[in-house]
C-alpha cells in the first residue's frame, strides 16, 4: 500500500457568510424600489442612510468573519457557507455557497471597508446630484456583486460576481447618461469586458471538460465517464456516490458523484468540479513516490472497505488540445479574461475612458476592486497556474508590458483623472507581474496597497475636481460666448474643463487636506520608504528578478518594471506638482476653490493613514526582517492559500541565500522613485522657470510627444481595423437579415396570404353556396307549399274524403 | 218474391250511406255554421242506423243498440256544445259563414 499524502484544504461550516453579501444586496433594493420616494419625502438624508447602513452591516459581518477565521490553526483557515444547492446536472454541480479563506477574506475587508468608505465621501461628492437614489443603488449592487466574486466557492459564483461587477461598472460609468460620451464610455467597458468574459467562459469549459467532466445525465455512478480516454481520472470499481463515504466534518458541503478515500485521511473527491477547493485538493494527492498523479498522470492505490483499488490517472498536465497543452490554453484563457476586466494590453482601452463616471465610482470600481478581480483570480487559481510556466510568462510578460506601457502614456496627460487612470493600469500590470512569476502574495499585497493609495488618489482628484468645479461653474456662467473649439488639446487647456491639471495649480494653499493626502499618497505609488507601495512593488520587482518558473528572464521583467516604476514616480509627482504648487493661485482660484467638506476630507485621511500602517505592518521585507527573523505577515497570512505554489515552484532562488543583492535592489527602487520625483519637482514646481524649457522640447519632440499624448493611437487602430471589420461583417448581416431573411420571411408570408385567399374563395363560393342552396330550395318549397293551408273548412274536409276514397280503393284492389 | 218485399240488411245500408253521403256533402259544401252541423248529425244518424241495423241481425247482441243511444246522446251533447260555439262565433264575428271566420289562416 503506497502511503499517500495531500495537503487538504478543508473547510469548517459556518452558515452566516451569506450575510455579507446579503445587506448590500438589501440596500440596493430597497434603494432601486423605495429610493426615490424616500429621497422626495425624507431627503437625500434617507437614501444614504440606507445605503451606508447595509455597508456597514456588511463591514460588520465581513470583521466578525475575519475574526472567526483569525481562532483557528492556520491551515484550517477556511469557513464555508453552503447557503443553497443550485444547480446539480450530472457531474455538474455548482452551489450557492460562499467561503472564506485568508485571501478572500483580506478582499471582503477591503471591499467592504473601502467601500464603505467612498459611500460617506459620496455623500459629499454627490450631494447635488438629483438622482442621488440611483447613485446609491448601484453602488450597493457593485458591491454585493464583487462579494460574491470573492466569496464564491466556486467557478460559477465568481462568474456571477464577474458579470454583476461589470453590469455596475457599465451603469456606473454611464451614471451621466445624457452626455452621449459618458454612455459611450460605458458600452466601450461593457464589450471590451465582453471579450474577457469569453475568455473566462471558455476557460472553464475547457477545465471542466479537462477534468473528465461530460454532459450526461445518468444517475447513479459515474463509471463510464470515468473509464477510456476522456477523464483524467479512472478509478476502477471505485465509484460511488459521496453520500456512501463516512466524511470528517465540514468536508460533506460538496456534494461529488464520486470520491477517493485517501489512505488513513479524508477522502478527496476526484473528477470534474467547479469548486475551487475541490480542484486544488484533487491535484494535491501525491503518492508514495512524490508524485501527483492527477497532475502528471500515474497509477493510485487505494484501499477501502478492505479492498484494494487501483486507479490510473492520465493527468491534467499531460493532457493536450489542438496540439497544446491543455493547462496552458485553460490559463490562458483565465488570464483573457482577467485582462479584461483588469484592463491589460490588449484589453485595457475601456478603463481611460471609464473615467466618464462619478469620481468615486473611478476609486472604488475603477481602482481599488473591480479592476483587481482579474489578479484575484489568478491568485486565487494559483494551483492551476503554476501547472504552466508558459501561461505564468504570459501573466508576468504583458503585466509587464502593460505596466510600462500605461506608465509611459501617463507622463504626457493633462485630465488628472486620465493619468490616474492609466497609472492604475500601470499599477495593475505590477500586480500580474507579481502573480506571473508565482509570487502570489507579492501580488496580492500591491492589490491591497494600490486599493489604499489609488483610492486616496482618485479621492483626492475628486476633491480637487469638486473644488474646481465652482471655478468653472462661474467661468461657464460669464464667458463671452467665444468657442473653444480650436483649441489644440496638446498646447492649451479648455478654461471650462475642471479635470485638466492646466487650470488648477497652486491648490495648496486653498486645500490642505486633499493636498496633504495626495502627497501621502503620491509617496505610497512611488515607493518611497515606509509607505504602503514601497513594500509591494518592491516586492514584485525582487520576485520578478529572482524567480526561476518563468520561460522570460526575470532580469528582464524586473528592468521593464524598473523603468515603469521611474516613470510612475514622474507622473505621480508632475500631478501632484501641476494641481497643487506649479504657479500662485489667481484671484479667481482664491475665490471660487475651496478645501472640500468634512466628509470627504475624513475619508481622504483615513486612506492616507492606511497608505502610511500598511506597508510596514503586513509586508515588512524578509531582507529587514530577516535579523529577526520575520516573515512578511501578509505572505505568512496567504501562504494556506498560495502553499500548493509554492510547494509546486522549482528553481526559484530563495530569498535568504541573497540579502546583500535585495538590499541593492531596494537601494536601487528608491533611487528611481527619487529620481522620478526630482525630476518632477524640477520640472513643475515652479512653472514659471521651467514653462519655456518645457514648450521647447514639446517643440522639438513633437511626433513623439503627439503619438505619446494620443495614448499612442491605440483607440484609432482598434477603430481602423478590428472595429471598422466587425462594423462591416455588422451591416453585411444587417443587410443580409434585412434583405435575404426578411426577404424570405415576407416571401413566405406572401405566399400565405394567397393561399389564404384561394382558401376563402373556395369556402365562401363552394361550401357556403351549397348551404345557401338547400335553405332556398327550403324557402322555395315552403312558398309553394303554403298555398295549401288554404283555412277553409271545407277543403280539408273534401282533402279528408278524397284521402279516404283512396285507401279505400287501394285497399279494395290491392 | 218474398225477398222484395221484405225488408232486409241491404236496404238498411244503403240508407244509411245515402244519410252519410248527403250529411258529408252537406258539411263539405254549405259555409253556414248551423248547415254543417245539420250536416254532421247526419252523418252521426247513418252511422247510429248502421248500428242498428247490423245489431238486429246478429244473434243476442245489444252492444249496437247501446252504441246507438251513446251516438244520440253524444249527438245531443256536441249540438249543445257546437251551437254554443256558433253563438260565441257570431257574437264575435257577426257572421257565422265559416270562410268568413278563418282568421288562423296567415
Amino acid at each position: 500500500m503506497e502511503n499517500l499524502t495531500a495537503v487538504l484544504h478543508t473547510a469548517r461550516p459556518y452558515p452566516f457568510l451569506f450575510l455579507i453579501p446579503l445587506f448590500p444586496l438589501l440596500g440596493a433594493a430597497v434603494n432601486a424600489f423605495l429610493g426615490k420616494k424616500l429621497q422626495d419625502r425624507y431627503g437625500k438624508r434617507a437614501v444614504h442612510t440606507v445605503a451606508i447602513g447595509a455597508m456597514l452591516a456588511a463591514a460588520t459581518m465581513a470583521l466578525i468573519s475575519f475574526a472567526q477565521l483569525l481562532r483557528l490553526p492556520a491551515h484550517e483557515r477556511a469557513l464555508l457557507d453552503v447557503t443553497f444547492p443550485m444547480i446539480h446536472i450530472g457531474a455538474f454541480q455548482a452551489d450557492m455557497a460562499f467561503l472564506l479563506d485568508p485571501l478572500s477574506g483580506m478582499m471582503a475587508l477591503i471591499i467592504t471597508l473601502i467601500g464603505t468608505g467612498i459611500h460617506i465621501y459620496s455623500t459629499g461628492y454627490m450631494a447635488d446630484e438629483p438622482a442621488y437614489w440611483r447613485f446609491f443603488c448601484y453602488l450597493n449592487l457593485f458591491i454585493f456583486s464583487m462579494l460574491l466574486l470573492v466569496l464564491g466557492d466556486s467557478f460559477i459564483i465568481m462568474f456571477f460576481g464577474w458579470e454583476g461587477v461589470g453590469l455596475c461598472s457599465y451603469l456606473l460609468i454611464g451614471f451621466w447618461y445624457q452626455e452621449k460620451k459618458n454612455a459611450t464610455a460605458g458600452m466601450k467597458a461593457f464589450v471590451v469586458n465582453r471579450v474577457g468574459d469569453f475568455g473566462f467562459v471558455t476557460g472553464l469549459f475547457l477545465l471542466f471538460w479537462g477534468l473528465g467532466g461530460a454532459w450526461s445525465a445518468t444517475s447513479g455512478d459515474y463509471r463510464h465517464e470515468l473509464s477510456g480516454e476522456n477523464p483524467i481520472g479512472q478509478v476502477t470499481a471505485k465509484v460511488r456516490p459521496l453520500a456512501e463515504l463516512e466524511l470528517p466534518e465540514g468536508e460533506g458541503e460538496g456534494h461529488k458523484p464520486h470520491a477517493v478515500e485517501l489512505h488513513g485521511t479524508r477522502p478527496v473527491l476526484v473528477g470534474p468540479t467547479v469548486s475551487f477547493r475541490e480542484l486544488r485538493n484533487q491535484l494535491a494527492i501525491t503518492d508514495g513516490h512524490g508524485h501527483r498523479p492527477l497532475v502528471e498522470g500515474g497509477e493510485l492505490t487505494v484501499e477501502t472497505h478492505g479492498r484494494t483499488l487501483t486507479s490510473k490517472f492520465e493527468g491534467l498536465a499531460k493532457k493536450t488540445a489542438w496540439g497544446m497543452p491543455l493547462v496552458f490554453l485553460i490559463c490562458l484563457c483565465f488570464f483573457i479574461g482577467a485582462a479584461g476586466k483588469s484592463a491589460q494590453l490588449p484589453l485595457y482601452v475601456w478603463l481611460p475612458d471609464a473615467m466618464a463616471g462619478p469620481t468615486p465610482v473611478s476609486a472604488l470600481i475603477h481602482a481599488a476592486t473591480m479592476v483587481t478581480a482579474g489578479v484575484y483570480m489568478i491568485a486565487r487559481l494559483n494551483f492551476l497556474f503554476v501547472l504552466s510556466p508558459g501561461a505564468m510568462t504570459v501573466v508576468a510578460t504583458v503585466g509587464a508590458l502593460t505596466a510600462l506601457f500605461a506608465a509611459t502614456i501617463g507622463l504626457f496627460q493633462y485630465d488628472i483623472k486620465k493619468v490616474l487612470a492609466y497609472s492604475t493600469v500601470s499599477q495593475l500590470g505590477f500586480m500580474f507581474i507579481g502573480v506571473g512569476v508565482g509570487a502570489y502574495w507579492a501580488g496580492v499585497f500591491h492589490l491591497l496597497t494600490h486599493a489604499c493609495f489609488k483610492a486616496c488618489l482618485f479621492l483626492g482628484s475628486g476633491s480637487v475636481i469638486h473644488g474646481m468645479h465652482h471655478l468653472t461653474h462661474h467661468r461657464h456662467e460669464h464667458a463671452h460666448g467665444h468657442g473653444h473649439s480650436h483649441l489644440d488639446p496638446r498646447l492649451e487647456a479648455d478654461p471650462l474643463d475642471p479635470q485638466d491639471m492646466r487650470n488648477m495649480g497652486g491648490l495648496a494653499s486653498l486645500m490642505p487636506s486633499t493636498r496633504k493626502t495626495y502627497l501621502i499618497a503620491c509617496w505610497a505609488i512611488a515607493g518611497f520608504p515606509w509607505a504602503a507601495g514601497f513594500f509591494s512593488k518592491d516586492e514584485i520587482l525582487w520576485k520578478a528578478f529572482s524567480n526561476g518558473s518563468t520561460l522570460v528572464p526575470g532580469w528582464l521583467l524586473w528592468a521593464v518594471g524598473l523603468i515603469a516604476a521611474t516613470c510612475t514616480s514622474f507622473y505621480m509627482f508632475r500631478s501632484y506638482y501641476l494641481t497643487f504648487h506649479g504657479r500662485a493661485p489667481s484671484e479667481e482660484h482664491q475665490a471660487h476653490v475651496h478645501e472640500s467638506p468634512k466628509n470627504i476630507t475624513y475619508v481622504l485621511w483615513a486612506l492616507a493613514g492606511l497608505c502610511l500602517v500598511i506597508g510596514p505592518l503586513l509586508g515588512f521585507p524578509a531582507l529587514l526582517g530577516h535579523f529577526a527573523h520575520l516573515e512578511p505577515l501578509l505572505e505568512q497570512w496567504l501562504e494556506p492559500v498560495t502553499q500548493f505554489a509554492s510547494l509546486s515552484l522549482v528553481g526559484e532562488r530563495h530569498w535568504h541565500e541573497l540579502p546583500l543583492v535585495e538590499g541593492l535592489f531596494m537601494v536601487l527602487s528608491i533611487g528611481v522613485a527619487t529620481a522620478g520625483w526630482y525630476a518632477a519637482r524640477a520640472l513643475y514646481f515652479d512653472l514659471a522657470k521651467s514653462e519655456a524649457r518645457l514648450a521647447e522640447w514639446r517643440n522639438q519632440y513633437r511626433r513623439i510627444h503627439s503619438l505619446v499624448f494620443d495614448k499612442y493611437r491605440v483607440d484609432e487602430l482598434y477603430q481602423a481595423t478590428v472595429i471598422t471589420w466587425f462594423r462591416d461583417w455588422a451591416n453585411f448581416f444587417a443587410w443580409f437579415d434585412g434583405k435575404i431573411v426578411d426577404g424570405a420571411v415576407n416571401l413566405f408570408g406572401k405566399v400565405s396570404v394567397g393561399v389564404a385567399w384561394l382558401n376563402g374563395a373556395i369556402d365562401h363560393y363552394l361550401v357556403d353556396g351549397a348551404v345557401n342552396l338547400i335553405a332556398d330550395g327550403v324557402i322555395a318549397g315552403g312558398q309553394q307549399l303554403r298555398r295549401v293551408q288554404t283555412g277553409r273548412i271545407n277543403n280539408y274536409l273534401f282533402a279528408v274524403t278524397a284521402g279516404v276514397v283512396v285507401i279505400v280503393l287501394v285497399a279494395y284492389f290491392a | 218474391m218474398t225477398a222484395v218485399l221484405s225488408v232486409g240488411l241491404n236496404h238498411f245500408l244503403v240508407l244509411s250511406a245515402l244519410l252519410f253521403a248527403i250529411g258529408l256533402l252537406t258539411v263539405a259544401t254549405r259555409r253556414n255554421a248551423v248547415a254543417i252541423l245539420m250536416g254532421v248529425e247526419l252523418i252521426l244518424n247513418a252511422a247510429a242506423l248502421n248500428f242498428v241495423a247490423f245489431s238486429n241481425y246478429v244473434e243476442g247482441a245489444v252492444g249496437g243498440q247501446v252504441f246507438a243511444v251513446f251516438i244520440i246522446v253524444m249527438a245531443a251533447a256536441e249540438a249543445a256544445i257546437a251551437l254554443a260555439i256558433v253563438l260565441a262565433i257570431f257574437r264575435h264575428f257577426r257572421t257565422i259563414d265559416s270562410n268568413e271566420t278563418a282568421t288562423l289562416n296567415n
